[in-house]
C-alpha cells in the first residue's frame, strides 16, 4: 500500500488567482525517506497540508483532484483521524508546544487517544528516550533551546506512533551543529524504531539540502506548483543544476556539476580536499 | 548617520535569574556590515533588540548618536534603526501586502505620492508586484519574509538589522537579498544580520561579532574570525565553504556566486582545460 498517493491534486487558496499546487501526481511507499525541495512559494508547504488533510479541511480554497494518505481519503477523514497516524512537526516549534513541560506536551497526544495510564507513561518514556532528551522531561519547553524544543515537538509526534512524519523545515530556527545533530537524530531514530519492528515514512521539506543529501532515499522537487524532478537524489541535484532550478546545491556539487565534464570528474567529490588533490594530480595550483 | 556606542551591557530578562548577556562593549559605525553569529541561544535576538531600544539594559548603556536608548522613544529609535524580526508572523498584521508595506511610511509621514513610489519599487525589488494584494498570512515562508524585509526597508532607515533573513530562502532568493543589502552599504547605510547561514555572512559581511553564551567571543574581521577553528566550535559555527577553499588553494578569490568561483578554478587548473 503507498503511505501517499495523490492523484491530479490542484489547490488555489481563497483570494488567490493562480493554483499553488497544479495536477500533482506522487506516489510514497512504506519505509522511504523523501526530500522535498524546490525555489521558495512553490507548494512544498501546500503539499505537506494535503497530506494532512489540513487542506481542504482547513484552509479554504478550491480542491481538485483524489489525495489518500494510508489508505483514507482525506475528503472523506477529519484532520483528527489522519493526525493520529500521521505526524507533522513545524519550522517553529514555539507553535506547537504549549504545556508547563515537555513530559505533558509529550503525553499529550496519547492522552487524546485515551490510552490506559500505564500505556501513556511508557509512550512518555520510549517517546523521550528515542529522541534522546529524557533528562528535559521536567523542563519548561520555553525555558530550552530550539534545538531541544524542535526535539521535544518530535517527540510528542513519536508518542503517536505514527507511520509518517513530515518535517516542514524542521531545522530553520536551529544554529548549523545543532541542525546537523537534529537530521542525525531523524535517522537514528528511523533505525531504531525499524530495529523494533515499526517501519516508518518521512517526508522532509528543506532549502537545506547539504544536511540531508547522505540520509535521503530519494528527492522531489516542485517548481510552480508542479513536481518537476523527482528519483534518486544525485541524478536531480545534477538535472536541477542543468536545468538552472533554484535550488540550494551544496556548494561542493555545484561546482562539480559545472566543472565534471570539462575536467573529466566520474564521481562526486566526497570532500573539498578530495576534487582538489584531483585537479592538482599534475602539479599544478600549489601554493607557492 | 547613525552610530551606535554599547558600553558594559549586562542584560537579563525581568524575574529571570541569569543575565543573556554580560559585559558587552561595541561601537558600530555609519556603512559598517556586521554579521552576530554564535550558537542558539548565546543571546544574538536579545543584543540586536538592545541596539534599537526594544530592551533596555539591566546596567551599562546603549548610546545611539549620543542619547541613551532609555531616553528613547522605540517609535523614533526605529525611523533611524528598522528591525526586522526572524519570525514574519510576529510582525505582520494588515490584511494586504500593500497595507503591511504601507503601515511604516504613513505612520512616518511620507506624502502619499511618496509612499506609493517607494511601494512601488520595494515591491520590485523583491518580486512581490503579484501579491500586493494578497493577505500576508496566506504566503508562503519565504516569501512572508522578502514582505517582512520589504515593509522595513521602504522608509529607508540608515541602520537595518535583520534576524536570520536567508530562513526559508532558495538560492536566487538569498543572491538577491545579499545583492540588495550590498547596494545598500555601497549606499553607506549600515547592516546588521543575525544568523546561521555562515556561507551568507561571509558573503556579505565585512565585520562579525561573535557571542557565546551571552558574551562577545570575538568581534572584528569576518574572514579571519571564522578561520579560526577555535572561535568556530565555541560558537558551534562552520566555516564557510568560501573560506575552505581559499585556504586549501592558499590564495584569496575575489569572485562571489558559484558560477564565477568555477569559472576561476577551470582556469587556474590545466586538467580542466582538455
Amino acid at each position: 500500500m503507498n503511505v501517499v498517493d495523490l492523484r491530479s491534486v490542484s489547490f488555489r487558496y481563497a483570494g488567490s488567482e493562480r493554483n499553488v499546487l497544479s495536477d500533482i501526481n506522487l506516489k510514497i511507499e512504506e519505509g522511504e525517506s523523501v526530500l522535498i525541495t524546490g525555489p521558495s512559494g512553490c507548494g512544498k508547504s501546500t503539499i505537506a497540508r494535503v497530506i494532512m488533510g489540513l487542506i481542504p479541511h482547513s484552509y479554504p480554497g478550491d480542491f481538485s483532484g483524489e489525495a489518500y494518505v494510508l489508505g483514507m481519503n482525506i475528503l472523506e477523514n477529519p484532520v483528527s483521524r489522519i493526525a493520529t497516524n500521521c505526524g507533522i512537526v513545524f519550522q517553529n516549534p514555539e507553535n506547537q508546544l504549549f504545556t508547563f513541560s515537555v513530559e505533558d506536551d509529550v503525553a499529550f497526544g496519547p492522552e487524546n487517544l485515551a490510552l490506559p495510564p500505564y500505556e501513556i507513561c511508557r509512550r512518555v518514556d520510549e517517546s523521550l528516550r528515542l529522541v534522546g532528551i529524557e533528562h528535559l522531561r521536567h523542563a519548561s519547553p520555553n525555558s530550552i533551546s530550539g534545538g531541544e524544543q524542535q526535539k521535544a515537538a518530535i517527540a510528542s509526534i513519536i508518542s503517536m506512533h505514527p507511520s509518517l512524519i513530515i518535517f516542514d523545515e524542521p531545522t530553520s530556527m536551529l544554529d548549523p551543529s545543532s541542525s546537523a545533530s537534529l537530521i542525525q537524530s531523524i535517522f537514528r531514530l528511523k533505525e531504531s524504531l525499524r530495529e523494533m519492528g515499526k517501519e516508518i515514512t518521512l517526508i522532509i521539506i528543506e532549502h537545506r539540502i547539504n544536511l540531508l543529501i547522505n540520509h535521503i532515499s530519494r528527492m522531489i522537487v516542485v517548481s510552480d506548483g508542479k513536481i518537476v524532478l523527482d528519483g534518486d537524489p544525485m541524478t536531480v541535484l545534477n538535472e536541477s543544476f542543468e536545468r538552472r532550478i533554484p535550488i540550494n546545491i551544496p556548494p561542493l556539487l555545484r561546482i562539480y556539476f559545472r566543472i565534471k565534464d570539462r575536467c573529466g570528474l566520474e564521481k562526486p567529490p566526497r570532500s573539498l580536499q578530495e576534487l582538489l588533490s584531483y585537479l592538482r594530480e599534475d602539479g599544478w595550483g600549489r601554493n607557492g | 548617520m547613525v552610530e551606535i556606542v554599547v558600553e558594559n551591557l549586562f542584560f537579563k530578562y525581568p524575574e529571570a535569574e541569569n543575565y543573556v548577556l554580560k559585559n558587552i562593549n561595541l561601537i558600530i559605525k555609519e556603512g559598517e556590515s556586521i554579521a552576530i553569529l554564535g550558537e542558539n541561544g548565546a543571546g544574538k535576538t536579545t543584543l540586536a533588540k538592545n541596539l534599537n531600544g526594544l530592551l533596555k539594559p539591566t546596567q551599562g548603556s546603549v548610546k545611539i548618536d549620543g542619547v541613551d536608548t532609555r531616553n528613547l522613544s522605540v517609535a523614533k529609535i526605529a525611523r533611524k534603526i528598522g528591525f526586522v524580526c526572524h519570525n514574519p508572523d510576529h510582525q505582520f498584521f494588515a490584511e494586504t501586502v500593500e497595507e503591511e508595506i504601507r503601515f511604516g511610511l504613513r505612520n512616518f509621514g511620507f506624502p502619499e505620492n511618496e509612499a506609493e513610489r517607494s511601494i512601488r519599487e520595494v515591491l520590485k525589488t523583491f518580486g512581490l508586484e503579484d501579491y500586493r494584494f494578497r493577505n500576508p498570512f496566506q504566503l508562503s515562508g519565504g516569501e512572508k519574509k522578502r514582505l517582512a524585509i520589504a515593509s522595513i526597508m521602504v522608509w529607508n532607515p540608515e541602520l537595518l538589522i535583520l534576524d536570520e533573513p536567508t530562513i526559508g530562502m532558495d538560492y536566487a532568493q538569498r543572491l538577491n537579498i545579499q545583492r540588495v543589502l550590498k547596494k545598500l552599504v555601497s549606499e553607506g547605510r549600515s547592516i546588521v544580520v543575525i544568523t546561521h547561514d555562515v556561507d551568507f555572512a561571509a558573503s556579505l559581511c565585512e565585520r562579525a561579532i561573535i557571542l557565546s553564551k551571552g558574551e562577545v567571543i570575538g568581534d572584528g574581521c569576518l574572514r579571519k574570525l571564522l578561520s579560526d577553528s577555535e572561535v568556530i566550535e565555541k560558537a558551534s559555527l562552520k566555516k564557510p565553504f568560501l573560506i575552505e577553499l581559499e585556504e586549501e588553494l592558499g590564495f584569496s578569490i575575489m569572485e562571489e556566486d558559484f558560477d564565477e568561483i568555477c569559472d576561476f578554478l577551470t582556469r587556474v587548473f590545466p586538467k580542466c582545460h582538455s
